[in-house]
């Protein structure tokens, strides 16, 4: 049978101590940047970048914004003007609702923050939790639950999310957690999938089996077992949805199922009124909500994307470390009397082997040829 | 008729109770037929992975389970455990049957029987330190109070098993350990709540060579120390000799050899335990492996031959063995190996479509569609180029049936164990009554 | 003596890693000749399958390779990947360890040869390519009637048997077989490893065998080269290696072999080093029970011993090993547990 190749756990590896699981969520935080290259390092890094400046607005937007996101009045309660142009008041102007625009998108980040964090916990919860329950037991809760969560898949999202939205606004209000609970509905299924197929493979593990030979009750196994391998390909998932719920939660608010304008600052809602402005020549309304959801969703999305690069084995492209390989000296050479008479014109030269083109080759010693960029 | 197997115990050993007794013991899988098979109520094939075991453990012996891929023998380990359900049989163990005892009480039940795996690799949750691994059966079956006590406990086990500083290795990931290490944290997992009896499921054969001699010494020690009893399962004879008190020599789902090990190695009774001594390559240059061994590969245990499962390939079959159109079949096949292309481009439509030869049955009818008598030349032809072929011992007779050819084996008879000095040995060549000339 | 088919010298093929190169192979030489079997060994870890992909030029990317690989008078480390590719069928070829994962589980059998006779040799005829093929099948022993079934249809072993196959149909006259029996069970390992023997009567194939299981060489190979850390450290003929090995390490390998005339275990302390930063001077000072003051000071000469090479100052050149560098080597203690 197959004999086990494993690098030898060399020096290199330093053993962890202390803390070691902080440490080691730490580096697996890290992992993924320092692992990554070329046009995945790009996305991670650029989708980072601006998803951290989104949190910081969310996080400090009450430092940030100027005034309050419903506010209509300067703090000498005279009221601001309806549709005024950016300017050193008001830079990025006003709305016809006379509300600052700046503050509204500032404020907006923190809305859109809390609705997609929220929704993320809900529907991560119920996904994770119910795909694990449907993959481990199997047989009619499974049944079940597929059918349910296909069912609620196939609806269109937006869809799925104004009927949540409209049958909670009921009993919860228009707030954020009313919104926050139709998004979830919208995902959950996804979660539910993959980590369903995750638990279905991983049960039939030798790890698994070792852990029932120990006497292991079943619900020690899903949470002890498979619960930490079967989430590894969710912080991808999680984060593409985030971009996605993003949209879904803009959506919601322009078609008005969304959070209403007095609970929270909403960048669709806000894009909605400004509809009706473009035709006047107002662009101010329209452009800044638009742009705050397309720079948080594209973050959101090259963050996503980033991850799936260098997480997901099957597209990851190894980072070609250089290697220099010196020429060997004339005493290290195999000796002549031990060769067959064929003359050796120099042809020891250490060459790349750049995969299918092989083409770079490197004469003599010394540092390596292409490939080798990190 | 398969005569009643004996159970394993001499006189002087039945004053002492096995630690665990097997008894008929059988796990049959159901293999899912297509979803219309189904409806239809036709019933799916059923693998026989385990037909009938009947061993009893002696407290404080290494039993090995040896044989050939597929032969059963991990079914009949994980059985041991109570990790399948067996179909059929008992397993005592004290006073208790595993093979009929609710889930919930084996789980109780498994502090004293344990697993070592093959792949120690998979037998370790990937995102689990070796401190709460190894812990972990403690904190199960409540043997430990605090997280500090399992942490100390875990200390002891791992300089046990030679994972020393067990400090360095507390924390550590599997990932992080190599082959051999791995498997000895599995053993340390599976020795931490002090078990009777360890199934080590191939416990060597992913490792590397010069890794294994240091586990089985492992092993050995432990079982020393601890007084554990071992079934020790392997596909490999030279380790089952230099580690097993006793063999059991496994061939789809059943025992057909079991005994002492010196006197198995030494003087081995059944064909299938000659032909796998025979094949073991020996480190000596000059000695080399025998050409005539059996032919084939272990069949498919959905469908087993009829008779004893080892006819088709057993160079020493004779007419009780259990003869069935299926030979016929492979007998064409090793004939058109032997002769080539032509030769089956010439007789293989006078045979006919095989598929209508692969018939499970003591008797087969081909149409010959009017060339029966050419057919019945053929056969007779076959015969007569390979007249020592054991298949012509089970024919017994070949007549022409108006335009079809018919082929009449003798009844096979399903051998049981018999008695043969120590060893217990299923082959009728052992069997004085029908047994003449061997 | 004949001229060899394949001819290393001082191969070395390194990987990258975050460390620094891997010197997975570390400078090779030997050289095979025709219907020869030359059997490689060696713990896990110690560069064989490296060596057996890096003389066919199947490295992944990144690898560096150096020295030479003379077939026909080319060497194949600066020869264009083309060329190479062209060379690889009909002249080189490899048998894995996976059968199933090689073979293409859509194809029937009869089209995993048609395609693989087409596009090396593109004027055999259907019936030439038929013909051919179930020649190889039958010296493998799989009959001529599952020529068109598909490999699901078949066995572990004759999936093997059909890989080889496979390999044979183009008549290479240079193979490599990656521990192709490990994954199989004894009888179908001696089936398999009577036809490879076989191999070198009825089509002068030469085999470069790598297995860890030395039985296995003593069967089927002609000479053995011993690796260790990236280096052969002992090459010769079979019978002489295995009766009187020369270098300390493939002493210990040959005494830590279980087999059936074993009746006391032994082990090799420690594990193969990490081929990052290999110990200086002889490779295996660090687990060799011979080693000596001059063992990690120098890199050992290669000796002629008789009929095999070795890489040991036990038998190196008197006037190299400096003064008192024949003192036993004084060494930490190795712990159980520093395995592999
Ligand atoms: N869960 C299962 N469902 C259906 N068939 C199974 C299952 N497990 C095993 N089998 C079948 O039962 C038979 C015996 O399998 P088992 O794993 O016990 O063999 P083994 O002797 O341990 O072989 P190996 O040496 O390959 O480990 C085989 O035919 C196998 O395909
Ligand atoms: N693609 C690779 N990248 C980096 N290191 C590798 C790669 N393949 C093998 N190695 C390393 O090279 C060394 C030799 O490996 P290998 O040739 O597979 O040895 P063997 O076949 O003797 O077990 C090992 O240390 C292994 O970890
Ligand atoms: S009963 Fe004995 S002789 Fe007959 S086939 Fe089986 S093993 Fe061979
Ligand atoms: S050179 Fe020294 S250390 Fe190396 S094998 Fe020979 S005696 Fe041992
Ligand atoms: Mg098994
Ligand atoms: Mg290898």
């Amino acid at each position: 049978m197959a004999t086990v190749t494993q690098p030898m756990p060399g020096p290199g590896r330093t053993p962890v101590k202390g803390s070691t699981r902080v440490v080691r969520l730490l580096r697996g935080i890290a992992r993924p940047y320092r692992n990554s290259h070329g046009v995945g390092r790009f996305m991670l890094v650029t989708g980072t970048v601006l998803v951290v400046l989104m949190l910081l607005t969310a996080v400090f937007a009450p430092l940030i914004a100027t005034f309050g996101f419903s506010q209509v009045a300067g703090a000498d309660g005279q009221r601001f003007m309806n549709h005024a142009e950016p300017g050193a008041e008001h830079i990025f102007g006003t709305t016809t609702q006379g509300f600052d625009v700046f503050s509204r998108v500032v404020w907006g980040a923190r809305t859109a923050v809390t609705v997609v964090l929220l929704a993320l916990a809900f529907s991560l919860f119920l996904g994770v939790l119910l795909g694990l329950i449907a993959g481990f037991v199997g047989r009619w809760v499974d049944r079940v639950l597929v059918m349910v969560m296909d069912a609620l898949f196939a609806l269109p999202a937006l869809l799925l999310a104004i009927v949540v939205a409209f049958l909670l606004s009921e009993y919860v209000g228009g707030g954020a957690s009313t919104a926050a609970l139709a998004i979830t509905a919208v995902y959950v299924p996804q979660y539910f999938r993959v980590v369903r197929a995750a638990t279905v493979s991983a049960k039939e593990q030798t790890y698994v089996e070792a852990a029932r030979a120990m006497g292991a009750r079943p619900a020690t196994i899903m949470f002890r077992y498979l619960l930490t391998n079967v989430i590894q390909s969710v912080p991808v998932i999680a984060t593409l949805n985030a971009a996605d719920a993003i949209l879904t939660l803009a959506g919601l608010g322009f078609l008005g199922y969304g959070i209403q304008p007095t609970e929270a600052a909403e960048w669709g809602y806000d894009l909605q009124r400004a509809v009706s402005d473009t035709g006047a020549g107002i662009w101010w309304t329209g452009l800044y909500p638009g742009l705050a959801i397309v720079l948080l969703v594209m973050g959101l999305t090259l963050m996503g994307e980033g991850l799936n690069e260098t997480m997901n084995p099957a597209i990851r492209v190894r980072r070609l470390i250089p290697i220099s390989m010196p020429e060997l000296t004339a005493a290290q050479r195999t000796k002549a009397a031990q060769v067959p008479e064929r003359d050796r014109p120099g042809q020891d030269r250490p060459v790349d082997t750049g995969g299918e083109d092989r083409n770079s080759r490197e004469p003599g010693s010394g540092e390596t040829g292409k490939g080798g960029a990190a | 008729m398969p005569t009643k197997p004996e159970l394993m115990t001499t006189p002087e050993q039945s004053a002492e109770r096995p630690l665990m007794e097997i008894r008929d013991l059988k796990v049959h899988y159901e293999l899912r037929g297509s979803a219309l098979a189904r409806l239809v109520g036709g019933e799916g094939e059923t693998v026989k992975a385990v037909d009938g075991v009947n061993v009893a453990l002696r407290k404080g012996e290494v039993l090995g389970l040896v044989g050939e891929s597929g032969s059963g023998k991990t079914t009949l380990g994980r059985a041991l455990l109570g990790l399948v359900r067996p179909t059929s049989g008992h397993i005592t163990y004290g006073d208790l049957d595993l093979a009929r005892m609710p889930q919930r009480q084996l789980r109780s039940v498994r502090r004293r029987l344990q697993m070592v795996f093959q792949d120690p690799h998979a037998a370790l949750n990937p995102s689990m330190d070796l401190a709460t691994a190894i812990g972990h059966p403690l904190r199960i079956h409540k043997l430990v109070k605090s997280k500090a006590e399992a942490r100390e406990r875990v200390r002891e086990t791992l300089e046990r098993v030679g994972l020393t500083p067990a400090d360095q290795f507390l924390d550590k990931l599997p990932a992080e350990l190599s082959g051999g290490q791995k498997q000895r944290a599995v053993i340390a997992r599976a020795i931490i709540c002090g078990p009777e009896l360890l199934v080590a499921d191939e416990p060597i054969s992913m490792l590397d060579m010069s890794v294994r001699a240091k586990i089985l010494e492992l092993m050995l020690e432990l079982g020393r120390d601890l007084d554990l009893t071992y079934v020790y399962i392997t596909h490999d004879l030279a380790t089952a000799k230099f580690f097993c008190d006793r063999v059991a020599i496994m061939y789809l789902g059943r025992v057909v050899e079991i005994g002492p090990t010196e006197e198995i190695f030494a003087d081995p009774k059944h064909p299938y335990t000659k032909a796998l001594l025979r094949a073991v390559p020996d480190l000596d240059p000059e000695r080399k492996v025998p050409r005539d061994l059996p032919r084939g590969e272990i069949p498919d245990a959905a469908a087993p031959p009829h008779g004893c499962s080892f006819h088709p390939r057993c160079p020493f079959a004779f007419e009780p063995c259990g003869w069935e159109a299926r030979d016929l079949r492979a007998m064409f096949e090793r004939r058109w190996i032997r002769l080539g292309e032509d030769a089956l481009a010439r007789e293989e439509p006078l045979v006919g479509e095989l598929t209508e030869v692969d018939a499970h049955e003591e008797m087969v009818r081909v149409r010959a569609g009017g060339r029966a008598a050419e057919l019945t030349a053929l056969l007779e032809e076959a015969r007569a180029d390979e007249p020592d072929d054991p298949l012509w011992k089970g024919v017994e007779r070949i007549e022409s049936d108006g335009g079809a050819v018919v082929v009449r084996f003798r009844p096979g008879i399903d051998p049981g164990l018999l008695r043969v000095n120590a060893v217990d040995v299923a082959c009728h060549l052992h069997d004085p009554n029908l047994s003449h000339d061997h | 003596m004949t001229e060899p088919v394949i001819s290393v010298r001082d191969l070395r093929v390194w990987y990258g890693s975050e460390r620094g190169p891997v010197r997975a192979v570390d400078g090779v030489t030997f050289d095979l000749r025709p219907g020869e079997t030359l059997g490689l060994v060696g713990e896990s870890g110690c560069g064989k399958s490296t060596l057996g992909r890096g003389v066919l030029g199947l490295l992944p990317r990144g690898a560096k390779l150096a020295g030479e690989v003379n077939y026909e008078g080319r060497n194949l480390v600066t020869a264009s990947p083309k060329a190479i590719q062209r060379l690889r069928g009909p002249d080189l070829g490899l048998i894995f360890q996976e059968p199933l994962t090689r073979l293409n589980p859509l194809l029937r059998i009869s089209d995993q040869f048609e395609e693989t006779l087409r596009t090396h040799e593109p004027g055999l005829s259907k019936q030439d390519i038929r013909h051919r093929s179930i020649e190889v099948l039958r010296a493998m022993g799989i009959p001529p009637t599952r020529y068109r079934a598909y490999p699901h249809e078949f066995s572990g072993g004759m999936r093997q048997r059909i890989m080889i196959a496979l390999a044979l149909v183009l008549r290479p006259s240079f193979v490599v077989a990656d521990e192709p029996t490990t994954a199989l069970d004894v009888l179908v390992e001696a089936q398999i490893i009577g036809i490879l023997g076989d191999l070198r009567r009825n089509f002068d194939t030469s085999l470069l065998f790598i297995t860890h299981n030395l039985g296995i060489v003593a069967e089927a190979c002609d000479r053995v080269a011993v690796m260790y850390a990236g280096r052969i450290v002992e090459q010769g003929p079979v019978t002489e290696v295995f009766a009187r090995p020369q270098h300390p390490y493939t002493r210990e390998l040959l005494r830590s072999t279980i087999s059936l005339s074993t009746t006391g275990l032994h082990y090799i302390p420690g594990a193969p080093p990490d081929l990052i930063e290999p110990p200086s001077g002889c490779r295996f000072h660090p687990r060799c029970p011979s080693a000596m003051r001059v063992c990690p000071e120098q890199f050992p000469e290669q000796v002629e011993v008789g009929p095999q090479r070795v890489e040991c100052w036990l038998h190196g050149p008197d006037e190299l090993v400096p003064e008192g560098g024949r003192e036993p080597l004084v060494r930490e203690e190795i712990t159980v547990a520093d395995e592999a």
